[in-house]
């Protein structure tokens, strides 16, 4: 019986030790999905808090004097908010337009062709993220006085697009390599044309991967700060608006355009979450 | 065929990235007139803050950049381990990938004002007496502290996504193997996960070191104009429509940028050795 304990005692102590190392993993993960949302609860609370209760010190931690829209009201019924609203989703749906209508066929080109550079242009793709977008910015508005397109959606959906493109010539490429040549293959026996095969048969079986190749552009343009304000004046993003406010406004107007800012965020995620690391981890090893 | 398709997207990248690029470093190092000199470089060496931007945005990326690398790996490693409710943890853990600098720098204002919710939350427990002024002009700690905390809180998401992707790329055998010939769980990260992580880390690394060099929204937000850095000053003088000095100042960026990078990578080699070894 002894020796029957001693051989069972160092395998409860492991499973003790275990338990507690585990313990000790979700109390790590706890305290960091903690720090990750209490700054989201915090600002929550004070867009949401009646104007008068932003100036009391110590300000309350819970909603204790009350939720009011009055913050967000206000700020979105401010000069140019609504407006610059407008110009983001326009200079996002653009950007999508773009950057699909230009990377998709590089993308299919990458995924179904082996040709002289492909090698050259696919680490290309992958280090000109490098470029900081400050510097490109500044000749670019020259460019677009030039061109008379400073101030307005376009100049910052064309920058936009140079930002994304990299990004969704690989992404559309992983799409395509999922479609199987085979399938492309038979269509175009059973008497359809190159065309028509990506048309009916690559496109429809790649739709939910374009669509988050389209949802990626439209995050980055929609977050994009510095250059929407360097390229635009009167006609500003949401983004560039705020900035230009930041000065002269009341911190009941800034807190309710964090909170207006954060929030879309929770939706983007949620469906870009299963492609997450195929974009984000390309050119990761 | 191929180049055909492939033609569309390079020809635009040409035009509004790698030419635009190029130019900048005409514009930065010629003068109006058309002739190449020196002498933006020597006004933006004489003016008011470039002295504090660069030292600003150089703190910044000393302290940022390490410390979302060291938590957003500790993150990566916690997101491995098979954790309960981890579909719900990677939806928090990674949804500031999808908010602006902007968005970051206005979320911990309502933390860091001098009426905040930190100096609330100190009141109520009597650590202070009087509100802190964090992000007062002349409190460079506290302004460094709101920023860096805002940036890490923001941009760790993605260096955890992208050591992620690392991780699992990674053939578990080679774990294995090493546990079976006895090695613990801290000997197999260090001898094992991290030497082959080390190209995740760089990619990692070379992408946040170029966001972080261009630190704007959320020190706008945080400061104001109590912590100038580079991005900022290239802003103000294109506003002031002046090309010269604002591609200056982007140029002066872009050399910050890879010369971090180029530190960075060179600091990173050493656990390539210890693999070696």
């Amino acid at each position: 019986m002894s020796t029957a304990a001693a051989t069972h005692a160092p395998a409860t102590v492991r499973v003790r030790r275990l338990t507690l190392g585990r313990l000790l993993l979700h109390g790590c993960a706890a305290l960091v999905t903690l720090f990750m949302l209490t700054p989201v609860y915090l600002i929550a609370l004070a867009a949401l808090s009646p104007s008068p209760a932003l100036f009391d010190y110590p300000r309350a931690l819970l909603p204790t004097s009350g939720l009011s829209l009055d913050n967000v009201r206000s700020f979105l019924s401010f000069g140019n908010v609504l407006p610059a609203l407008r110009n983001s989703l326009i200079v996002g749906l653009l950007t999508v337009m773009l950057s699909l209508a230009l990377g998709c066929p590089a993308g299919y080109s990458l995924a179904r062709h082996w040709f002289r550079g492909r090698n050259v242009a696919q680490l290309l793709l992958v280090d000109v993220r490098a470029i900081p977008m400050v510097i490109i910015s500044i000749p670019l508005l020259v460019t677009f006085i030039g061109w008379n397109l400073y101030d307005t959606v376009w100049s910052v959906a064309l920058v936009h697009t140079a930002i994304t493109l990299p990004l969704t010539v690989l992404i559309t490429a992983s799409v395509f390599l999922r479609v199987p040549a085979e399938l492309e293959e038979a269509a175009m026996s059973l008497g359809t044309s190159r065309i028509g095969a990506v048309l009916r048969v690559v496109l429809p079986n790649s739709l939910p991967g374009l669509a988050t190749a389209a949802l990626f552009a439209f995050v980055t343009s929609w977050n994009e700060v510095f250059v929407a304000v360097i390229l635009t004046l009167r006609n500003p993003t949401l983004p560039a608006a705020v900035v230009e406010q930041l000065e002269t406004s009341p911190p009941g107007f800034r807190f309710a355009a964090g909170l207006c800012l954060t929030i879309p965020a929770f939706v983007f995620i949620f469906f870009m979450r299963p492609y997450l690391f195929s974009a984000f981890g390309v050119g990761g090893r | 065929m191929p180049y055909l398709l492939m033609a569309p997207a390079m020809l635009f990248l040409a035009c509004f990235l790698f030419w635009p690029a190029l130019e900048a470093f005409a514009v930065a190092f010629q003068t109006p007139s058309g002739t190449w000199s020196l002498a933006n470089l020597q006004a933006v060496a004489r003016d008011t803050d470039f002295g504090l931007s660069v030292r600003n945005t150089c703190l910044l990326l000393a302290m940022v950049i390490p410390l979302e690398l060291a938590v957003a790996l500790a993150m990566a490693l916690l997101a491995q381990s098979r954790l309960r409710g981890r579909g719900f943890l990677l939806y928090v853990w990674s949804f500031p990938l999808a908010i602006s600098d902007l968005a970051a720098g206005l979320v911990w204002l309502s933390i860091f004002t001098s009426h905040g919710y930190l100096n609330s939350a100190f009141q109520d427990l009597h650590v202070i007496q009087r509100p802190i002024g964090f992000l007062d002009y002349d409190n460079l700690p506290g302004l460094l502290l709101a920023v860096v905390m805002a940036e890490t809180w923001r941009s760790m998401s993605l260096v955890m996504v992208v050591i992620m992707s690392g991780i699992q790329a990674i053939p578990a055998e080679i774990g294995e193997a090493a546990a079976i010939l006895g090695a613990g769980a801290w000997k197999r990260f260090t001898k094992v996960t991290l030497p082959l992580l080390v190209p995740t880390l760089q990619v990692g690394l070379m992408l946040r070191t170029t966001m972080a060099v261009q630190v704007f929204a959320v020190v706008v937000a945080l400061a104001g104009s109590g912590l100038p850095v580079l991005a900022i000053r290239t802003r103000t003088w294109a506003e002031a429509r002046d090309p010269q000095m604002a591609a200056a100042y982007a140029v002066l960026l872009l050399m910050l940028s890879s010369l971090t990078t180029a530190a960075y990578l060179t600091f990173l080699r050493t656990p390539r050795e210890v693999f070696q070894r």
